[in-house]
């Protein structure tokens, strides 16, 4: 296992966002994170970068506790083993394609321009956007933006690769592009990647294995076919999209009648 | 009721301690930084261009016009006691030690301290700030440092050309349209204004407005809730934060200064 995550339990002010949650998440293997929004994804793979510190329980990266690492430890260890991407991209916006790709290598290493220009284009190539080197991070459509971000994800070449809904607001071409990246990328180089997603078809179709989580626990794990053959109602209207069901398509309300007869109170 | 006020009250004066507390912590880790930034003087030099160079034209114009007025108010009141010939000791000295830094310091706050508010909450906002830290790149070396440099670094220059400016609009209203002989206007100016006294002290307040001012600002910029509205607040509270706490010092420096 890459990432061991034990009894691990977070929360924002008197919300708790995960509860005494266990996951393992397979070296080399394609892990899906889903459940829907506002349960926490983001939290937890900013949990498993470092970001923030769980209010109990211990997250192991390649047998390090990551919240044990101090500062400089911490640093080192990113470089080493982490990059993820980020829902927006989040390339800088004052530098051009190229200039985001070569950041990290110009911050980390002390390879010469030449050699980094080298590492820059195969990287972009990789990506399909040697061509769009030149331009800056305004003039990327949402989805290049995320291939840039991955390019530059993958510029130090780290061992696992942490996506954040890489494929919401997508155009059905984009969304092609990226599965086929997150699948080609983790095949071919061998990495271990980590996908938070709501997009259960897309993410399905890459992944290994899959957690689901809602309401701070795991409500099921394993291969995506397993999780469609789910005996869980919840699962189920989840995977297949259910408008109604155990998730109820009506917020907590009043009877109907009751509420259009105090309508008149202006209530 | 009484119990919900007293509540909210003791809620806000919490948030203003734990902004304080957060603010004071920020900034030990800004200086302890700031050394490794010495060895990366390009970095440092990009946001000199940016939060200096960019903020020189409303100083340079700003100063020429404060220099005017006070030459011209100068003049109408010194005129009645003959003694016109002290304007440009009456403009230098009040430009020197209160006017020039103060203004300056102002002037920072909203051209460039909103502005490197504005840009560190945008980062945050758009997760760039998040981004760096997941590639191992520290945003406080990166991005808080260098700007907090260049804010401390420009605005004492700043300072120094808004007087020197100030002087010349000063100049120009006695000599050219008042008549007011040359030699006389530089001659007050060399013989009254103390470089120690008058100019330093000046300088001395400047520093420590550029302090404050971009510990306001980039604090404001990185602590801000990533949001549109959590910006416009943020780049709000850094103007009237750092124009507060300019007038404020200001009048702290002057008493320590000139009241002995």
């Amino acid at each position: 296992m890459l990432v061991e995550i034990r009894g691990l339990s977070f929360s924002r002010g008197n919300r708790a966002i995960f509860d005494n949650v266990d996951m393992d998440i397979p070296r080399g293997k394609v892990t899906a994170i889903m459940g829907p929004s506002g349960t926490g994804k983001t939290t937890l793979l900013k949990l498993i970068g470092g970001q923030l510190k769980p209010d109990a329980g211990t997250i192991r990266v390649d047998g390090q506790d990551v919240h044990r690492l101090g500062h400089n430890a911490l640093y080192a260890f990113r470089r080493r083993m982490m990059g993820m991407l980020f829902q927006s991209g989040a390339l800088l916006t004052d530098l051009n394609v190229y200039d985001n790709v070569a950041f990290p290598l110009r911050e980390h290493t002390k390879l010469s321009e030449s050699v980094i220009r080298h590492l820059v284009l195969l990287k972009l190539q990789a990506v399909g956007l040697r061509g769009a080197r030149y331009l800056m991070p305004a003039e990327l459509s949402g989805g290049m933006a995320r291939r840039v971000a991955l390019a530059r994800a993958i510029a130090l070449d780290p061992e696992m690769i942490m996506y954040d809904e890489p494929f919401t607001g997508q155009d059905p071409i984009s969304m092609g592009v990226l599965v086929k990246l997150i699948h080609d990328m983790n095949h071919a180089l061998g990495l271990t990647s980590v996908v938070v997603s709501h997009d259960v078809r897309e993410t399905a179709s890459i992944s290994d294995y899959v957690y689901v989580i809602s309401a701070g626990k795991v409500v099921e794990h394993g291969s995506p076919e397993k999780l469609h053959h789910s005996g869980s109602a919840w699962v189920k209207q989840f995977m297949d999209g259910l408008p109604d069901g155990p998730v109820p398509f009506h917020y907590p309300a009043n009877g109907l009648i009751d509420d259009l007869m105090q309508s008149e109170q202006g209530k | 009721m009484m119990r919900d006020k007293l509540q909210s009250l003791g809620r806000h004066t919490l948030d203003i301690f734990a902004r304080i507390g957060r603010g004071a912590e920020f900034l030990i880790h800004t200086l302890y930084v700031l050394p490794a930034i010495l060895l990366r003087p390009a970095l440092v030099i990009r946001q000199l261009y940016y939060v200096g160079v960019q903020t020189l034209v409303i100083i340079v114009v700003a100063g020429l016009f404060v220099g005017m007025v006070m030459a011209l108010q100068s003049y109408i009141v010194l005129v009645d006691f003959g003694a016109e010939e002290s304007i440009s000791l009456m403009v230098a000295l009040s430009i020197m030690r209160e006017l020039g830094p103060v203004f300056t310091g102002l002037l920072f706050a909203g051209r460039a301290g909103s502005a490197l508010t504005a840009e560190i909450g945008l980062m945050k906002s758009t997760e760039q700030l998040s981004g760096m830290e997941m590639m191992a790149v520290d945003p406080m070396k990166y991005v808080i440092a260098p700007r907090f440099l260049a804010g401390f670094i420009s605005v004492p220059l700043l300072t120094a050309i808004f007087m020197s400016v100030a002087i010349l609009g000063g100049y120009l209203v006695a000599v050219e349209l008042l008549q007011l002989y040359d030699g006389v206007f530089w001659s007050q100016l060399q013989a009254k204004v103390d470089f120690y006294e008058d100019f330093m002290n000046g300088m001395i307040k400047s520093v420590v407005f550029g302090f404050v001012i971009v510990w306001i600002a980039v604090f404001e910029g990185f602590d801000c809730l990533p949001t549109s509205e959590g910006l416009g607040q943020a780049t709000t509270r850094t103007v009237v934060h750092g124009s507060l706490a300019v007038l404020g010092l200001d009048f702290i420096l002057t008493a320590i200064m000139f009241s002995a």
